[in-house]
């Protein structure tokens, strides 16, 4: 169960309306690395890792929700009183005409999210790893966002969400460490 | 306490018939993540408040990236 708080995790400030940097965005939103994936692969594959890194990947998860939230508040922002006119000049009309200005999980070439982006193979170091290499993916795909962008507003919540990834990264390698360690031969701290 | 670094850099061949105009360095990132293993005690930390601007209450993570158009700012800004 959840409880929702009803404030983003960092602000969302938007400069100006930009629907093109809405169409890179949504590659955070329902893109292969994106936040939804991330969000989906940790919270399904937690039932079946061993017990102590559980409640890791549930509270990793939950923040991709948070992030996907800012995501969505940045796309919407970018896009709000967008005219047909102006997602045109930006690229996005065929977005326009199946979405109207509705938000969609697609990536930035418009192809729609699948299950097939996120794996559970229910061995734990194999899970894991996925789990780093998504994250470092996302914050690679951030860095190449903020090169795109102009608007330095946008560009301060995504340096936010960036960091976010390096730090899930650090737990999730530290989660490999705990599964590695030998029994009675435990670290001392 | 740091010793390693976030970004390295390589040069990479460069042709003469190259048609776009040649990036003689090519830079890629190499984060704390790399090479902290289990995250050491009493590492340096911000405040509360500096570290829910930076997205991390630990120092040796805080890497912010900015695009080639916009002026790095303070630490924490």
């Amino acid at each position: 169960m959840w409880i929702y708080e009803k404030k983003l995790q960092y602000p969302v400030r938007v400069s100006e309306c930009n629907p093109r940097l809405a169409k890179y965005l949504i590659e955070q939103y329902g893109g292969a690395d994106g936040e939804l994936a991330a969000a989906l692969r940790y919270l399904n594959q937690r039932y079946t890792i061993p017990d102590k890194v559980i409640g890791l990947l549930t509270d990793i998860g939950t923040e991709e929700f948070a992030h996907l939230e800012m995501i969505a508040t940045m796309i919407y922002k970018l896009t709000k009183d967008a005219t047909p006119e102006m997602l045109k000049a930006a690229g996005i009309e065929d977005h326009y005409v199946n979405h109207d200005n509705a938000l969609f999980y697609q990536n930035a070439s418009g192809v729609p999210f699948t299950a097939s982006y996120i794996q559970a193979k229910g061995d734990p170091i194999t899970d894991l790893y996925e789990d780093i290499a998504a994250e470092e993916k996302a914050r690679a795909t951030y860095q190449w966002i903020i090169d795109m962008s102009d608007d330095p507003d946008l560009n301060d919540g995504l340096r936010f969400l960036r960091e976010r990834e390096i730090v899930h990264s650090q737990r999730f390698r530290e989660a490999v460490e705990m599964l590695k360690e030998e029994r009675d031969r435990k670290k001392i701290f | 306490m740091k010793n390693f670094t976030l970004r390295k850099t390589y040069h990479p061949y460069i042709s003469p018939f190259d048609p776009c105009p040649p990036v003689r360095e090519k830079t890629y990132y190499t984060p704390a993540q790399l090479y902290l293993g289990y995250q050491p005690q009493n590492l340096e930390q911000f405040s509360p408040k500096e570290a829910l601007k930076a997205g991390t209450l630990w120092k040796v993570f805080y890497d912010p990236y900015y695009g080639p158009n916009e002026k790095r700012r303070g630490p924490y800004e």
